[in-house]
């Protein structure tokens, strides 16, 4: 049995005759996959769309701005969180955000309910833990604030397929700095080194603090943010562009979110 | 399958094969070739219609999965022999080149002056960003959206 999401990764199989299924059930209507609450812990149905992650501002500032890289209005529309999210592209757009935001990924069974950690969730190229009688009902994170971003390269700001993602966020409560990287290793990736090194600043010079980084400390987090890649060279790019661009992304975003308090 | 769903404000009923699209049936069945099929992946816009008011390429909607939905293609707009604005627009400012990219922009383009009837230049261009002129027509379609605009669209 194959699910039918939003249909912009499995229609194009279809359209393409990769794929015959011999079932196939849509769940694009189901309500129950629909919610959005938002208040301190996130809850988000798997049929969100990502229209629906612009217009309804609830849950991760980083989420809304990967949400507004993907596709064109079109795709927006239709495509989901959970779609995204059991794809397990390598580019989805809004996986390295759920890595940074060490959200869960909620499945259901006739078994009962599965809560799995998003870094334990995906474990290849288009491959994750999900059993063949599961299905993806959502995701939920703790609202870590304001301090965080997503940032993408690609050839357009458009329709493109992202060649290197990066996701920050700081989340000054629970002292804690997560990187979550796309397109550059077989799974989405976390960049740990990276992560303590900021969290180390962090700590000495207070979370709650506005903060002015030293041009030698945001280049030493770029440089680390790199290092945690795995990239490839394929059709979109080579593994040595993409570990310049994690190093510039890491540097940017560093220095976009250090004075959100 | 059989398939019973609203097409441009008309109970449709049609027969659906397995694993094809909704523009399939659109243009294959319904006779509504208005749609263009053209890189059949979410690209390129060109099948764009509205489903349930929400702007999405026909091509990746599954005809089974629009059963009992409503979908408005392109040949909802004009009024008999009396265009829509939107289309009055893009051929007063002569944004129509070959014309293949042109139902989908039309499409786009009334769905975005429905929810934004003052778009500025860079909400236009995120607005049709998936929509793509291979004869490279931008300027004019460009300005096409801002004749609609001026010429107080409504829907």
């Amino acid at each position: 049995m194959t699910l039918l999401a939003g249909g912009t990764d499995l229609m194009v199989d279809l359209n393409f005759g990769r794929k015959r299924p011999e079932r196939v059930v849509a769940i694009d209507r189901v309500p129950e996959l629909s919610h959005l609450e938002g208040n301190g812990h996130v809850r988000m149905g798997a049929g969100v769309t990502y229209t629906r992650m612009l217009a309804e501002d609830v849950g991760s500032a980083a989420l809304r701005e990967a949400a507004r890289t993907v596709g064109s209005p079109q795709i927006r529309n239709a495509g989901t969180l959970g779609g995204n999210i059991a794809t397990s592209s390598p580019a989805g757009d809004t996986l390295p955000v759920l890595a940074a935001l060490d959200a869960v990924v909620v499945l259901r069974s006739k078994q009962g309910e599965r809560r799995v950690p998003f870094a334990q969730f995906m474990t290849g190229p288009k491959k994750n833990v999900r059993r063949a009688d599961e299905l993806v009902v959502g995701a939920e994170w703790d609202d870590a604030g304001p301090a965080q971003t997503f940032m993408k390269v690609g050839t357009r700001n458009a329709m493109v397929i992202a060649i290197a993602g990066l996701a920050l966020v700081v989340d000054r409560p629970r002292r804690r700095v997560g990187v979550g990287l796309g397109s550059c290793g077989p799974t989405i990736l976390r960049a740990p080194q990276a992560e303590a090194f900021a969290a180390a600043i962090f700590e000495a010079h207070g979370w709650d603090r506005h903060l002015t980084p030293s041009d030698a400390e945001l280049k030493e987090f770029g440089r680390l943010v790199a290092t945690a890649a795995r990239p490839i060279d394929d059709v979109r790019g080579t593994a040595a562009y993409r570990r310049h661009v994690l190093a510039v992304m890491g540097e940017r975003a560093l220095a976009r979110v250090w004075s959100i308090t | 399958m059989r398939l019973r769903l609203q097409v441009n404000g008309t109970e449709r009923e049609a027969e659906a094969r397995e694993h094809e699209s909704l523009l399939t049936v659109l243009r294959e069945r319904l006779g509504l070739w208005g749609s263009k099929n053209a890189c059949e992946q979410g690209e390129c816009g060109s099948c764009s219609v509205l489903m349930d008011g929400d702007l999405v390429c026909a091509c990746l909607v599954l005809a089974g999965a629009a059963e009992g939905r409503d979908v408005r293609t392109v040949e909802d707009l004009a009024a008999g022999e009396h265009l829509h604005p939107v289309q009055r627009a893009f051929v007063d400012a002569g944004a129509v080149q070959c014309g293949f990219c042109t139902p989908g922009f039309i499409v786009a383009t009334a769905a975005l002056l429905r929810d934004n009837p003052e778009p500025s230049d860079a909400e236009i261009r995120e607005a049709l960003s998936g929509n793509i002129c291979r004869c490279t027509g931008y300027g004019k379609i460009l300005e096409a959206v801002h004749r609609s605009a001026a010429q107080g669209y409504t829907s």
